[in-house]
């Protein structure tokens, strides 16, 4: 269980987090909602202990992991000893390096060679499109193949706890439903997931329960059934 | 009778065609050898630069801690000091056990820079200009404290390859000139596997491109930076002992001006590339010996930048260097 308590951050002197609280429970499926500004990607980059000037300081509040705390921990920590990873918004892909690079470099800190093996066909049946192309420099890749690596790579780093930042942007339709289709067979296969999407239909369809946060608060919250029907979200988010 | 006249203008004309071939020959074989002290040198720039986008300028003082380094682990192997080792080591052993321990301990020297000057500057954020002046004043530390340390005077480096010349047909070479071309080559295709093939120099390769995303691999940044300051030490340290068994005089701005050489070197071969580091220096290296060939030595370097700006003019970012994309 991820529970973050009464969490405060700031980039400067700029506050961007004013002591939000939440938890994300083995297994589940969670969505981040919010306008942009609202500080979603922040509280992502925060859990991931991302050093600045991606990360923001933590000033105030905790944040446990399966009891452990993490926020003496360094991010690369984070995905290797913990198993948290992040999919960060703009995928973030190396460019310069083939898919089966990219697919590889995340096992970086990985001993475990069987399982590793065993990831890469999942990602190779969740992603066939990346087997088709594991030799071609990743930045030949379009847009939604590059999400695909982003995430299949998150998936190799060994981690089945996995943030995701703005996974549907810039997506068609279609691949944004497909995106979310394999996102929701991941979870029932064992990764828990919190996503932040600023396409709150969408995240309201797939995940178990939601959070919205407005200005680095945390709003409301509650099963995504719910909260798709709640007139004050429909009103903000579901247009 | 009739046939000889001609027959001995043929000579002639042969004879002087042979000469101006070894001549070239000849002029070849140096340009190898000085490109390769400038393309070790260059290698260290450019592994930095790929992946903190740093210039260290310290680097060309490495490779006058290298020479030095070199210099007291040679005589202390040979047995010149009040502490020995209890063994007679043949000459060979002793060049090549000079060579790796050098290596080994201008790592750390390297290693000790990154950790006490520019890691400092890393977690509280500096700008790169902050950086790069560190950088600048960290060589200065290093010409002054070896100044203060050992004295202005010279030194020479001991003999630890007996010298041999062959003559290829008229082209004369000397064992250490093809030791230190072979020493480069190999550091070349070392190099390259090492970057191509381990995860590390994936990692190294990773950062260059989006250093935001290395960390959500599970990777620690600060290691691969580690690694990449031992790489570019250890390799000017290489070149370092090479360069003073081939003119074994050592003195505290040794580093200087060579540093710079080589740094601009990397930035014609395409700074951030391995193979550019070696282009670079060669290109380099041949520009200044055939420079000299033709020209008063005075001139050498005058000339040989002139080329290398007209160079730059047309391809601001060397031979191998992309301009970087501005992310969005």
């Amino acid at each position: 269980m991820l529970e973050v308590i009464d969490l405060h951050v700031r980039y400067g002197n700029i506050e961007a987090l004013h002591g939000i609280s939440f938890t994300v429970r083995e297994g589940e499926m969670v969505a981040l909602l919010g306008a942009n500004g609202a500080g979603k990607t922040t509280t992502l980059h925060t859990l991931m202990r991302l050093p600045p000037p991606e990360g923001p300081v933590v000033t105030k509040g905790t944040i446990r992991f399966r009891g452990a705390d993490l926020i003496g921990a360094p991010a690369h920590e984070v995905v290797a000893a913990h198993g948290i990873g992040l999919v960060p918004e703009g995928r973030h892909i190396f460019g310069n390096l083939t898919v089966m690079e990219n697919l590889h470099i995340a096992t970086f800190a990985r001993k475990d060679r069987a399982a590793i093996k065993q990831d890469l066909d999942r990602v190779f049946a969740l992603f066939p499109r990346l087997a088709d192309r594991k030799n071609q420099r990743a930045d030949t890749l379009s847009g939604g193949e590059q999400q695909m690596l982003a995430m299949g790579r998150a998936f190799m780093s060994g981690v089945r706890w996995i943030l995701l930042d703005e996974p549907s942007m810039g997506l068609s339709p279609l691949l944004m439903q497909e995106l979310f289709r394999v996102l929701k067979e991941l979870n029932e296969t064992g990764t828990t997931i919190l996503v932040v999407e600023q396409n709150a239909h969408l995240a309201l369809r797939y995940a178990h329960r939601a959070y919205v946060l407005e200005t680095g608060r945390i709003v409301m919250e509650g099963p995504a059934h719910e909260l798709a029907q709640n007139p004050e979200i429909k009103r903000a988010y579901l247009g | 009778m009739s046939g000889r006249g001609p027959s001995r203008w043929r000579d002639r004309e042969r004879q002087e065609s042979r000469v101006f071939v070894d001549t070239l020959l000849q002029n070849i074989l140096n340009a190898l050898q000085w490109g390769s002290f400038y393309a070790l040198i260059a290698l260290g720039y450019t592994l930095v630069y790929g992946v903190l986008l740093l210039i260290n300028f310290a680097h060309g003082d490495i490779f006058m801690v290298g020479a030095y380094i070199g210099f007291f682990v040679a005589n202390f192997l040979l047995g010149a000091y009040a502490f020995k080792i209890p063994a007679n080591l043949s000459p060979p052993l002793v060049f090549a056990l000079t060579i790796l321990l050098t290596m080994a301990l201008t790592a750390l020297v390297g290693v000790t820079l990154e950790r006490v000057a520019y890691r400092p500057l890393r977690r509280r954020g500096a700008p790169r200009l902050y950086v790069v002046i560190t950088a600048l004043m960290c060589g200065l530390l290093l010409e002054n404290g070896n100044l203060a340390l050992l004295g202005a005077s010279r030194r020479s480096f001991p003999t630890l390859i007996p010298p041999a010349v062959y003559d290829l047909g008229g082209v004369l070479v000397t064992n250490v000139k093809i030791l230190v071309i072979i020493a480069t080559v190999l550091v070349f295709f070392f190099l390259e596997a090492v970057v191509r093939k381990t995860k590390l120099g994936m990692a190294m390769r990773a950062i260059s491109y989006d250093r935001m995303a290395v960390p959500l691999m599970g990777i620690p940044v600060d290691r691969v930076i580690v690694f990449t300051f031992i790489l570019g030490s250890s390799m000017a340290a290489l070149g370092g002992v090479l360069f003073a068994s081939a003119y074994p005089v050592l003195e505290p701005y040794m580093g200087a001006l060579i540093g710079w050489k080589a740094f601009i070197a990397a930035v014609i071969g395409g700074i951030g590339e391995i193979r550019g580091a070696f282009v670079g220096g060669f290109l380099l290296g041949f520009v200044e010996i055939f420079v000299a060939a033709f020209f008063p030595s005075t001139l050498r370097d005058l000339i040989a930048f002139s080329i290398l700006l007209v160079f730059l003019s047309f391809r601001p970012t060397g031979f191998f260097g992309v301009a970087r994309a501005t992310k969005i």
